[in-house]
């Protein structure tokens, strides 16, 4: 059995739970080891309780698994919460001058610490004690910590490290001296590993993709993005602003994309609720752009802190009309990374918007990620663009054609078999149109008014709706894991891939039952064909999403006319963790139910 | 791949300049004796006085009556959602700051449902221009109040007298941060060519606000309204750069209403001037795209 282990840290916000937890993660990717931590928060920035989990692995994780084997409760409230949920063979880390352990489970182990005698008058000290601690429960030296607490407090001088390293010594040896080590020892991986959050990914995705413009209103869980694009921006050349809300985003978006940049923002459900007629115009101008909805509850206000996949409809309407759109929902944080160039090569190639479904789990959430992972000479492909011919068009040259002004040559939106009309941006010799949401004919001239004509109007929205007729052949099938002949076929989409997949794993190991998996990452377009034909041979389909009203399932009877015999739903705000879908698979084979709404055990 | 060209066609070359030059393909479609027309010659002439190419210019607007005009002038234009010209036209202008960009609508599209964005293009100070054509009346919607509707006035949507307050622009505008402010009339064309050339040729953000009377909604404030009300402010000995005094001639209405230009300050930069990206490199909409490898190594160490 791979060593596989999960540490929960929780206080109150402003307690500083962040701190230990970003140390742990770095010292165990830097040990090689795959990790994932997701940090339960709510929407305040001092009290309440928060609580941050990192599951580390021999393999790849990518969710926060079902079990803890260290609690480290930095307030009563917190053991209060969460002792009860530990079981036999883990541990709770706490200083026992100030907190109290209440019931528990029978094998797990109480470590009370006497901070006050191990941290003298240091208050913030019990934080490094207990992570000190933790490592020599799991089998990991004490060198990492010093390094890292040696980086953290060179600032402060020598005396604060060394005051610093004293604590993490005395506490790592009281450990030693008093507690129950773990049976296993961390193990080191293969190689050093980074740590990537998934807003940190979307925003590193869209500079290898070549973004040089980026605009954002703040907006939780989706401001990781604008902070790493602000902190990035002169170093990078990427003009980014601030912009007064988000209706004035999407326009300054899309106007910087006419242009001819490279453009994005991104936002959350309420935003992007206000972005979306600016969607449309970039339907109907015909202008690439990629626009980022991190979902979190909803809907209003909702949830500012929980996670949802509650948006998809919202996503699939946004705007009125009728355009083609590219809708991808990445899942995880590298393929969030991995995402972007190709969306942006794709809409810069059909010429319309690019939206991409996160959500908190995925963009909140933190994952190891292999430096190797994190390719940066992507293709970049802009399609038929035409800049100015002293310009370099980012891989190939710049065209010109017609003469002069007034020129009847250039048709900016001009009626070709694939639907695509070479794009010329403003500054462009002899290209001169005007590029308006109302329709337009070919050559840009409205046909709202005067020269409205029905033949005209047809031949535009076909021209336009052409473009997707290709995509398809430019983006991967969604694969099935697992045998064929399987018991039962989970379905799911975005964020839940990572957890489907381990279902999958403990219901043949743990349960018995044969499951596979199919997992959609590209919604808008959708391969109808391979997901009917995979579809087509499983037994019982059973659909796993984080919403109520089972907006996948809806949509994926929409494309393909089949109707799910199950449905594993969740909206509580938490993710799911493995039981939950293990459980309700088990009691929809046994005939119990056809809708599971796994209970969230732990109260965050 | 490469855009698809059937023929090589020659090379384009920048042709003389006329008047004509500016001349679009479409004729305007506003009511005859609308306002509008003589904004457009006079945004035609001030674009042939000043020189400028026009593919070096992008004229942007909302929607409504006036924000038809892009497609009757010859320069790029785009022709973009309600309210919405200025923020699409500060992207435009920071991705390629060499264009010369202004934006053109009505007073329900920028004092009304765009009123938000007019306040921050103003503290921002970026380098475009804005001529609102303000009628006073919504009238692509057959004639329903508007923000700078008077009290009292009768439109379809208040049939009984208008109870709200107008909105003032040239106050708000100042206050807002904007370092050019004017105001012209479609009655008096050569003044509003010099108030455009004005605008474009300052450096910051320049708002025209221009009475354009609609004579097909608005029974009020009409050409034989405003004519004997309008008085030049370059008449009148009034200094562009005193504040107080640009805020009292803006808050004048009635018997004498003042044209001209009211607020003018060059000591401030423009936002494209504060903003280190576009120092050096040209416009980044022509930049060329990928992360060069020191940087990715860069960032990834970030991760590490």
């Amino acid at each position: 059995m791979a060593v596989d282990f999960a540490i929960g840290i929780g206080g109150e916000a402003g307690q500083g739970i962040a701190t230990p937890g970003d140390i742990l993660a770095r010292i165990f990717a830097r040990r090689g080891l795959h990790l994932n931590a997701y940090n339960a928060y709510q929407s305040l920035i001092r009290g309440g309780h928060t609580f941050l989990t990192i599951r580390a692995s021999e393999r790849p994780v990518g969710n926060m698994g079902d079990k803890l084997d260290v609690l480290v409760p930095l307030n009563q409230d917190t053991m209060d919460r969460h002792l009860k949920l530990l079981r036999d063979g883990a541990c709770v880390i706490y200083d026992g001058d100030k907190l109290k352990p209440g019931e528990h489970a029978k094998g797990v182990q109480l470590c009370p610490m006497p901070m006050k005698q191990l941290c003298g008058a240091n208050k913030l000290g019990a934080n490094t004690v207990a992570v000190a601690a933790t490592l020599q429960m799991i089998g990991i030296e004490i060198d990492p910590l010093e390094q890292v607490l040696t980086r953290q407090f060179k600032k402060k001088g020598d005396a604060v490290v060394q005051e610093n390293v004293n604590m993490a010594k005395a506490g790592y040896d009281y450990a030693a001296a008093n507690f129950r080590a773990f049976p296993f020892k961390a193990p080191r991986g293969a190689k050093p590993l980074g740590v990537v959050t998934g807003n940190q990914a979307l925003a590193l995705g869209g500079a290898a993709a070549g973004v040089k413009f980026y605009a954002a209103y703040p907006m939780s869980p989706s401001t990781g993005v604008l902070m790493w694009m602000a902190q990035h921006a002169r170093q990078l050349g990427i003009m980014v602003r601030q912009v007064e809300d988000e209706i004035g985003v999407i326009n300054m978006v899309i106007g910087a994309a006419h242009a001819g940049c490279r453009a994005m923002c991104a936002t959350s459900g309420g935003g992007f609720a206000l972005m979306t007629e600016g969607i449309g115009m970039a339907g109907m101008i015909e202008t690439p752009m990629v626009c980022i909805n991190v979902q979190r509850g909803g809907p209003a206000t909702g949830i500012p802190t929980k996670t949802e996949q509650g948006d998809l409809w919202q996503i699939l309407g946004a705007a009125p009309g009728d355009f083609p759109r590219i809708i991808v929902a990445p899942s995880s944080q590298v393929d969030a990374f991995k995402t972007l160039p190709e969306l942006f090569n794709l809409v810069d190639k059909y010429q319309c918007p690019g939206l991409v479904l996160s959500d908190l789990l995925i963009s909140e959430g933190t994952s190891s990620v292999d430096p190797a992972d994190l390719n940066f000479k992507v293709k970049i492909d802009r399609g038929q663009l035409i800049l100015p011919d002293n310009a370099p068009n980012g891989n190939g040259e710049a065209v010109s054609i017609g003469s002069g002004y007034n020129d009847d040559k250039y048709w900016r939106f001009k009626n070709t078999d694939s639907g695509i009309s070479p794009r010329a941006v403003p500054g462009v010799l002899g290209h001169i149109f005007t590029a308006a949401t109302d329709e337009h004919d070919e050559d840009g001239t409205l046909i709202s008014d005067e020269f409205t004509n029905p033949t005209k109007r047809r031949m535009m929205v076909e021209k336009r709706a052409r473009k997707m007729n290709t995509v398809l052949n430019d983006i991967p099938a969604p694969k099935l894991f697992g045998p064929e002949n399987a018991q039962v076929t989970l379905v799911g989409w975005g964020s839940t891939e990572s957890v489907i997949r381990e279902s999958v794993e403990k219901l043949a190991g743990e349960e018995g039952i044969v499951a596979n998996h199919l997992h959609i990452k590209w919604i808008v377009p959708f391969h109808t064909d391979d997901v009917t034909h995979i579809l087509g041979k499983s037994k019982k389909i059973i659909i796993v999403e984080n919403n109520y009203s089972g907006q996948f399932a809806r949509y994926l009877r929409s494309e393909t006319g089949i109707k799910a015999h199950g449905h594993i739903r969740k909206y509580d705000g938490e993710p799911f963790m493995p039981h939950h879908i293990v459980e309700a698979v088990k009691r929809q084979i046994g005939g119990k139910e056809e809708l599971s709404v796994p209970v969230h055990e732990i109260h965050v | 791949m490469n855009p698809v060209i059937e023929i090589a066609p020659p090379k384009p070359t920048a042709a003389e300049l006329t008047k004509d030059t500016y001349k679009g393909k479409i004729h305007p479609d506003w009511c005859p004796g609308c306002g509008d027309f003589s904004v457009l010659a006079a945004l035609q002439a001030a674009l042939h006085e000043l020189g400028l190419q026009p593919h070096q210019v992008c004229v942007i607007s909302g929607i409504g009556c006036s924000s038809n005009l892009p497609g009757f002038i010859n320069t790029y234009g785009m022709h973009t959602l309600h309210g919405r010209s200025l923020v699409v036209g500060t992207g435009v202008k920071l991705a390629n700051h060499n264009l010369k960009v202004i934006c053109v609508g009505g007073d329900g599209d920028g004092y009304g449902i765009g009123g938000n964005h007019l306040m921050h293009i103003a503290r921002r100070n970026i380098d475009l221009t804005y001529i609102v054509m303000d009628n006073q009346i919504y009238g692509l919607t057959t004639g329903q109040v508007s923000p700078t509707s008077s009290k009292g006035m009768k439109t379809k949507s208040t049939p009984h007298g208008n109870v709200e307050n107008p909105i003032n622009p040239i106050p708000m505008a100042i206050v807002s941060g904007a370092t050019y402010v004017a105001r012209g009339f479609s009655g008096k064309q050569k003044h509003l060519v010099d108030l455009f050339k004005g605008a474009i040729n300052h450096r910051g953000f320049a708002l025209v606000d221009v009475f354009s009377p609609c004579v097909t909604y608005n029974k009020d404030n009409t050409y034989q309204w405003f004519t004997p009300r309008v008085k030049g402010l370059e008449d009148q000995k009034h200094d562009p750069t005193n504040f107080h005094a640009a805020m009292d001639q803006g808050y004048k209405w009635g018997e004498e209403i003042p044209i001209g230009l009211f607020w003018k300050r060059t000591d401030l930069p423009a936002l494209e001037d504060l903003e280190p990206v576009l120092e050096e490199g040209g416009p980044i909409a022509h930049r060329p795209l990928g992360i060069p490898e020191d940087q990715a190594k860069a960032l990834i160490q970030e991760l590490l």
